[in-house]
């Protein structure tokens, strides 16, 4: 099954697979949101949304409709 | 030799770029905008070894060459063009070590233009605490570039800067990524079509929206006899390029730059763990905005009370010190009450810019953004409205502008039409003096009642901001495509010389720019008010005299009384007894109503106007408050100023749209007339029926 960064949580790791989706901004991937990078659920806001990620080292907040678009693989925990 | 050397310093948001303009320049830098738009354009003056100038110019803080916004745009326009004064003859990208990978983006797209460009590697004094390491000549090589490590903090490797800047004829300017490589076909017509041009220049043409020299989008596509892709398309290869510089900074990052994450700690989660709690985040933010209301109004008393003694002595000083005349009552009463009226300000000015420096500066701006988006959005605005409309308590213009990275248009909007209901700087000096006058002093657990009601006027005006927002969003019918994208930049020490020189410069133009406004209000009304026409000012004398025979007054009394009559027969006399009849249901008198329209002009006006009325009206020099609890109601004889008028007052200043420049900035801002207008209207008539009610409630 395909996961999303929607469905990620608190502290859970994963790798980001596709943003290929012409929802996602050119922004975000410019700030690193791209194919093959980790990609770490940091916090959540009340009602779960907005997310605040650490994607490689940058730590940026995304909503999760956007969240909802990119694909990621989930790393298995040690 | 005078060579002056242009310089761009370009960079991320929260990479220090700032920093690095203030070590550069100093104290000689200006701040200016851009012809016809409103983006604040900071330049300043550097001096370089071997008696070279280097003409600064810190430009907005962008990603990418991508714009979404105005202040982007700025950017890539002034790269864009050759013929532009300020085109650079060398790019300086001020980078963060901690976040090199994403910060070389934007690097590798400007020596794309082929201009010479510098690599500028800041917060160099943090690299060990996070167990990072750069092999610098590894680094240079392969970005073809010089590179200068440097940390503004600690004061490192300016001069190293200065050298490196003034020998920019060394630095190559081969590009980085052959722009072929995104679409081998699509470019190779590209090419074909403009021989003469760089590829990645008209590419940037053609994704975005600017307009440079000759050639424009339109242009591309009219000789170019091969179809421009779709918009999808077009993101399509967007992507694909921000993908392909990525893999070319990672190869180079693979040696260049080494991490040993067991090195690093971390202080940003810990600290994040408890600011962007769901309970202990909101608390602390809270406990905040006290602290700052609560401060504002104990620390700045002190050097306010000293003002207003000062130019009360200078009055009357002047008075006594010149011949007397037209002159020295204009300067007596017009012009030093007026000035009074600006500088009585400034402690508590520069107090709230202090503060939202210091919030800005630290990263903690971007953490109450994470926290309010949902609630926000909830109300039809972005969390990105909460910085807008903090930045509103000092003054809506710069929080308008600070509206334009708000990605979608339908939030910008409301936010644009909601700040003016957040309490600006401008009514700070109207709720202060009457909160003085009547609210009782006395204190509720340590907390004083007159800062309450100050906090509680904020909250009014943040409340009525929401509520008008969620109203906004239920009636306006735009689509819009909406997007989130915020930075959390790690937390920093706030530098003290880039908080001082912000209070320094936002306050000197507040006084500058509102206090010309001020002077010349206070001229005028002077004027109006010592001079009017018709027998009963120009002989008031006579008919006080006249009127008062048998009563045996004794001749300060006499003079008290010609006085009043002649203001009350003077030209704003009879304006404001004309406007009589609407403001008295709201607990005002004339002399209000004076001041409440030439508050139109900026609303701490207001201050000024009742301060050269009253000295025109009473001899005797005193301070504004003392004047102004003084007065009467003309009607039943009490004071004017009592808590039911008072409150009506602070409410009215609280809603209505009292601000030419605020309008002036929403026209330019959305392009026209329709909003300015709706927000003068309905906030002035929001403001009068609420004013009427709580007076009419409270009497």
């Amino acid at each position: 099954m395909q996961n999303t960064l929607a469905h990620l949580k608190r502290g859970e790791k994963a790798t980001i697979t596709d943003v290929s989706s012409i929802h996602i901004p050119l922004k975000l991937l410019e700030m690193g949101c791209l194919p093959g990078n980790s990609v770490e659920l940091v916090q959540l806001a009340p009602f779960q949304d907005p997310m605040y990620l650490n994607i490689n080292g940058t730590h940026l907040a995304i909503r999760k409709d956007t969240a909802s678009h990119i694909l990621i693989e989930k790393t298995t925990h040690e | 030799m005078s060579k002056q050397i242009n310089v761009a310093l370009i960079g991320n948001p929260n990479t220090g770029k700032t920093s690095v303009f203030n070590a550069l320049t100093g104290l000689n830098q200006k701040v200016g905008n851009y012809p016809g738009i409103t983006v604040e354009k900071k330049e300043g003056i550097c001096k370089l070894p071997r008696g070279v100038k280097a003409h600064i110019i810190d430009l907005p803080g962008t990603y990418s060459l991508n714009a979404s916004s105005l202040d982007e745009n700025v950017v890539i326009e002034l790269l864009l063009n050759k013929k532009d004064k300020d085109f650079p003859d060398i790019a300086v990208v001020v980078s963060d070590v901690e976040n090199l990978k994403r910060n070389l983006l934007l690097f590798t797209q400007i020596k794309d233009l082929e201009i010479p460009t510098l690599l500028v590697i800041n917060m160099a004094d943090r690299m060990d605490r996070k167990g990072i390491s750069l092999d610098i000549d590894y680094l240079e090589e392969h970005l073809q570039t010089k590179i200068a490590l440097i940390s503004t903090r600690k004061n490192i490797g300016i001069d190293k800067l200065k050298n490196l800047i003034t020998n920019y004829k060394d630095i190559s300017i081969t590009p980085c990524l052959n722009a072929s490589q995104i679409d081998k076909t699509y470019f190779d017509n590209l090419r074909k079509a403009f021989p003469n041009q760089l590829l990645y220049k008209l590419w940037l043409v053609i994704t975005q929206d600017v307009n440079f020299g000759k050639t424009s989008r339109k242009e591309i596509e009219a000789v170019t006899n091969f179809k421009t892709k779709s918009k999808t398309d077009l993101k399509r290869l967007q992507q694909k390029e921000t993908i392909k510089r990525y893999q070319f900074i990672n190869n180079v990052l693979k040696v260049g730059q080494t991490i040993d994450t067991s090195q690093a700690k971390d202080l940003r989660s810990k600290l994040d763990r408890i600011l962007t709690h769901k309970v202990w985040g909101y608390l602390i933010f809270f406990a905040i905005l006290l602290t700052i209301f609560q401060a504002i109004y104990d620390w700045s008393g002190i050097p306010m009370d000293f003002i207003d003694t000062v130019f009360a002595s200078l009055s009357e000083w002047t008075k006594n010190i010149l011949p007397s005349g037209a002159f020295t009552n204009l300067l007596a009463e017009g012009i030093i009450p007026g000035l009074g009226g600006i500088v009585i300000f400034i402690p508590q000015i520069a107090f709230l810019f202090l503060f939202i420096a210091v919030l800005e500066e630290s990263g903690y701006m971007s953490r109450v953004v994470f926290l309010m988006d949902r609630i926000m959005r909830r109300f039809g605005l972005s969390g990105k409205s909460v910085v807008p409309l903090i930045s509103g308590t000092a003054c809506a213009i710069p929080a308008i502008m600070a509206t334009r990275n708000i990605e979608n248009w339908k939030e910008r909007l409301i936010t644009i039409l909601v700040t003016p209901f957040t309490t600006c700087s401008a009514r700070l000096p109207v709720y202060l003096i009457i909160i003085k006058l009547v609210i009782p002093e006395g204190r509720l657990l340590g907390l004083s009642y007159q800062a309450l009601t100050l906090m509680l006027l904020y909250l009014i005006g943040f409340g009525t901001a929401v509520v008008s927002a969620y109203i906004l969003d239920k009636v306006m019918k735009i689509k819009s495509k909406t997007y989130f994208v915020v930075e959390m930049p790690n937390y920093k020490l706030p530098l003290f010389k880039n908080v001082a020189l912000t209070v320094i410069e936002k306050t000197k133009s507040f006084i500058f720019g509102a206090g010309k406004i001020i002077l010349a209000i206070s001229i005028i009304l002077w004027f109006l008010a010592s001079y009017g026409p018709g027998e009963q000012f120009n002989n008031a004398e006579n008919i006080v005299k006249t009127e008062y025979a048998s009563q045996n007054l004794n001749e300060e009394n006499i003079q008290q009384k010609i006085a009043s009559h002649k203001l009350e027969h003077s030209f704003i006399g009879i304006t404001g007894r004309a406007i009589e009849p609407a403001i008295r249901p709201l607990g005002y008198d004339w002399k209000i109503g004076i001041a409440i329209i030439s508050s139109f002009a900026a609303r701490e006006v207001f201050v000024g106007t009742l301060a050269t009325i009253y000295s025109v009206g009473s001899e005797d020099v005193d301070t504004i408050t003392n004047k102004m609890a003084a007065e009467k109601n003309p009607i039943t004889g009490g004071a004017l100023f009592t808590f039911a008028s008072g409150i009506s007052l602070l409410l009215f200043y609280a809603f209505a749209m009292q601000c030419m420049s605020t309008l002036a900035i929403v026209k330019r801002e959305t392009n026209s007339w329709k909003w300015p207008t709706l927000q003068l209207v309905i906030m002035t008539i929001f403001a009068y029926i609420v004013a009427l009610i709580a007076f009419q409630f409270l009497n």
